[in-house]
């Protein structure tokens, strides 16, 4: 369902982007670059509250004309942004919620593991199952 | 025949041809038409072939076992090296390159002998990693090739027309390729089938190792993933595999298998029933696992830690990517840590991986620790029949998901277990005064001032055992709705407003230091009875210091249709007066409140009567006692005031006594009115604290006893005198009541904004 995935590290480099149609990869990285700033000033505004009372999931960062962009943190200020077709009106806020949770299974089990190191890009190809799952649903 | 010593290349080639050749997967013992047709495709000339068979000892025997089958092989290399036959050539010659054979199938052996060759080195450095095994399969080896030289003759003199073959078929299975999965096609056999692969080396045992080499290199090529490849190999039988497969994928076994074939010739040996399961531990190497685990772990119903796994697996110099892989395959409840299964599991991946066997997608299911429940990580169903070995406790079954520890992780989730301040749930409500009430009454009413934090709980306390009071009182009264609010809430036909009582009291008890946790949380007193417990007329009276507050009188006074216009002229003497009034009701009704709240009214109809001589009010007094009898908790001010609070209940709640209200309002037609409006503009003003209604109604009922004392002010200067007393009095109990109401505004509105903080806080972006 997701066109695009990506996990941004807390500097905000990318540990993992992916997206389905092989053309205009580009403009997906962009789109999850320019989601980078809707996503601190969703954080910075929840500052004040404190953190384990900040929502982990962010919800819809923006929409564009074609495409939706939802974007989800976790308590280690690690990203997760997804952008959607919008086109595809049947995804509900609950199954992006669903797929946000996959994600950050994946993540936490990507971390469980001890040749990983925090920082590196992600190869793990259980997380590439994963997040190819969640993608070929589109077609 | 002396010993037959093997390099390692050449104990993988024969062993890989061994299986070839084992069609009927006896691991023991090879169809002599296929060691035949083999050795024809060593290209060697018919006697050779005759003679090396003789060599190795088949004719002997009648059949090949392994070791004659190895024997053979080295013959067959010796024949097809030019050198003479000879039994002590199988060892005297050196370097002797791997029997070629003919035919496709000899392509890849051929391909195999020179991968052989190349992987030696391979195979050396790996050994070194793991010594114990390669050291017991050096051991076989040694045992083994003494029989199988004549047999490999035989087979080298059979096939040797390929010799050009080998060396062009460069093996891209070398472990090298296969360790970076460089999957290019090896050569020539990239059109192999992979097929074969598989079920070629499954009656090793080893073919764990195998199969997955064979994978590697086909897999590259070929659309089916390799473990879909190695199922298939695993279920199908051997014989039938080997029909189709193409013995070339033995290639792929060159990987520096040093330890897999080191243990699967002893697999070999020990014929290990399942042959289909190429990623079955043996014994052996369980054993050897098991004593590495304990290097690391004595406990072995213990976990060893990510860390120092990672060190030990390091250890094996296989590329970080795989050995995360291999993790991600073998940590199967997804813990970071490995127990003895995982390990096992761990291990053998490595070992396999060493050979230049891919790593499987999922974990084989022989592979997998015993639990009760697969998850999808599990190969399941894929090898059936394949127990694995299990001989090691079983792990706990992750019953919950790999991922549940993780999901437990992420969603700490908004369960703000710490609402319960707003939790609003069924409180017993205590319908009978207790002593416990009487208590918190006196201590409310000696005690805390306004500066005690507690003061408000205290303040509760007693307002609900007044309220209890009251609500025994309303019982007493036989069915007789005093005060709307008081019976309404009592009897719970309003059972919301309870909650919202006591809601209010936990949210207080939580915003304020709890100190009333003994007494149980009575549900939130009547309006009139907070009113009359905030009024604390014992306290108000033991404190008075004559403060002439009044302002605060003069409010209630502010109500504009007076019935009485004196009020104007002389409101500083009505206000004494009313005051005085006021304070004689209310102190009487403080004091009845513990005891008799039926008395109250009569005593304050007493008090009423003995203060003023106000007629209206005595009738006021007279008829607000009798219609009703029963006081709320604190029986405010008198028969007025709860006149007044009925009248205010009445037109909040339909329970009020419509009678009562009637008569009270009655006498006092034009002054209980105002009071009743500006009762319920104060109520709505203060819809959230029916205490500072209550109050309001006290001071409603204060102003209404005002108009009638005017009147009487005027009559007798003793009379005045006795009203300014009066009135002194009720501004010290009004100033106080106004304090107290301050302090009750205060509270509730901090405890407002608290709730409105919470509640925002749950629901930061619940607008987007």
């Amino acid at each position: 369902m997701a066109v695009c995935v990506a996990v941004i590290a807390k500097e905000n480099y990318p540990l993992y982007i992916r997206s389905t149609p092989t053309e205009n990869e580009l403009k997906f990285h962009y789109m999850v670059h320019t989601s980078l700033d809707v996503v601190d000033e969703k954080i910075s505004a929840m500052g004040k509250a404190l953190v384990d009372q900040r929502e982990l999931y962010l919800g819809l960062l923006y929409p564009t004309e074609d495409y939706k962009v939802y974007g989800y943190v976790t308590n280690s200020k690690v990203k997760f942004v997804m952008v959607v077709d919008s086109s595809n009106t049947a995804l509900r806020d609950n199954e992006i919620r669903s797929m946000f949770r996959k994600l950050h299974n994946s993540y936490t089990d990507v971390m469980c593991n001890p040749f990983y190191n925090p920082g590196d890009r992600i190869q793990s190809r259980a997380f590439d199952n994963m997040v190819t799952s969640m993608m070929i649903q589109v077609c | 025949m002396e010993g037959l010593t093997l390099s390692d290349a050449e104990q993988k080639y024969y062993s890989d041809l061994f299986s070839y050749c084992d069609i009927e997967s006896t691991k023991k013992v090879v169809v002599n038409g296929r060691v035949l047709e083999l050795f024809r495709a060593a290209q060697l000339p018919n006697d050779v072939v005759l003679q090396i068979m003789e060599l190795c000892g088949a004719t002997r025997l009648g059949y090949f076992g392994r070791s004659q089958f190895y024997i053979a092989l080295k013959l067959v290399a010796v024949a097809q090296s030019g050198f003479p036959l000879r039994v002590e050539s199988i060892n005297t010659v050196k370097d002797l390159p791997l029997p070629r054979f003919v035919a496709s199938k000899n392509e890849q052996e051929s391909r195999h002998a020179a991968s052989y060759s190349s992987d030696s080195e391979n195979q050396g450095s790996y050994s070194g990693v793991i010594p114990p095994p390669p050291g017991r399969g050096q051991v076989k080896k040694g045992s083994v090739t003494h029989d199988t030289v004549q047999p490999r003759t035989s087979a080298d003199a059979q096939e040797p027309a390929s010799p050009v073959v080998s060396p062009q078929q460069s093996p891209p299975t070398s472990p090298h390729t296969w360790r970076k999965h460089s999957r290019h096609p090896s050569g020539g056999n990239s059109e192999r089938p992979l097929a074969g692969s598989g079920p070629f080396w499954s009656p090793f045992g080893e073919a764990q190792s195998g199969s997955a080499g064979g994978d590697a290199v086909w897999s590259g090529h070929s659309p089916p993933p390799p473990q879909e490849n190695w199922v298939s190999f695993a279920d199908t039988p051997p014989t039938s595999t080997l029909l189709t497969m193409h013995p070339a994928s033995v290639q792929d076994q060159t990987t520096v298998r040093t330890v897999a074939s080191a243990t699967t010739a002893i697999e070999i040996r020990r014929q290990s029933s399942s042959y289909d399961d190429p990623w079955k531990i043996t014994d052996e190497q369980r054993q050897y696992y098991v004593n590495q685990f304990k290097t690391i772990q004595p406990d072995l119903n213990g976990f060893i830690p990510g860390s120092a796994a990672k060190e030990f697996f390091t250890k094996s110099k296989l590329p970080i990517l795989e050995l995360s892989h291999i993790w991600e395959l073998s940590d199967f409840d997804k813990d970071g840590a490995l127990t003895l299964d995982e390990f096992c599991a761990a291990f053998h991946l490595v070992v396999a991986r060493k050979n230049g066997y891919d790593l499987p997608e999922k974990l084989p299911e022989s592979l997998m620790p015993k639990l009760i429940d697969l998850e999808d990580s599990a190969d399941v169903g894929d090898q059936p029949g394949e127990v694995g070995y299990s001989g090691s406790p079983a792990e706990a079954p992750p019953s919950k998901s790999p991922s549940m520890p993780s999901l437990n992780q992420t969603w700490p989730e908004l369960n703000q277990s710490s609402e319960d301040t707003a939790i609003v749930h069924p409180v017993p409500i205590r319908m009978t005064p207790s002593k416990i009430h009487m208590q918190e009454m006196e201590l409310k009413r000696t005690g805390s001032d306004h500066t005690n934090p507690t003061s408000p709980l205290l303040v509760k306390p007693s307002d609900l055992s007044e309220e209890n009071k009251i609500n025994s009182s309303v019982k007493f009264a036989s069915g007789n709705t005093v005060d709307g609010y008081s019976s309404s809430d009592s009897f719970t036909s309003d059972p919301e407003q309870i909650g919202s009582n006591v809601t209010r009291q936990r949210s207080h008890s939580g915003t304020s230091p709890d100190t009333a946790a003994p007494p149980p949380p009575p549900p939130r007193p009547q309006p009139s009875h907070s009113r009359s417990s905030s009024l604390d007329m014992n306290r108000t009276f033991a404190v008075t210091t004559g403060q002439q507050q009044t302002g605060v009188v003069a409010h209630p006074p502010a109500v504009p249709p007076r019935p009485q216009p004196s009020q104007a002229p002389g409101p500083t003497v009505h206000r004494p007066v009313d005051a005085d009034g006021l304070m004689t009701h209310t102190s009487t009704s403080p004091q009845q409140i513990p005891e008799q709240p039926n008395f109250a009214d009569f005593s304050q109809f007493e008090v009423f009567a003995a203060s003023n001589v106000n007629e209206e009010q005595d009738d006021e007094a007279e008829k607000h006692p009798e219609v009703l009898p029963v006081e709320k908790a604190s029986d405010p001010a008198s028969s007025l005031r709860v006149a007044k609070t009925d009248s205010k209940t009445e037109e909040k709640t339909a329970a009020t006594a419509p009678a009562n209200v009637s008569k009270g309002t009655t006498p006092l037609a034009p002054p209980p009115k105002p009071v009743r409006r500006r009762l319920k503009s104060e109520d709505e003003l203060r819809p959230e604290v029916d205490e500072h209604t209550q109050k309001t109604g006290v001071l409603a009922a204060v102003l209404a006893s005002q108009p009638s004392i005017p009147r009487s002010v005027g009559k007798d200067k003793k009379a005045i005198q006795a009203s300014i007393r009066r009135n002194k009095e009720t501004n010290t109990v009004l100033a106080r009541l106004n304090s107290e109401l301050q302090q009750q505004l205060k509270d509730v509105l901090e405890e407002r904004i608290s709730l409105e903080v919470q509640l925002e806080q749950l629901r930061p972006f619940s607008h987007l």
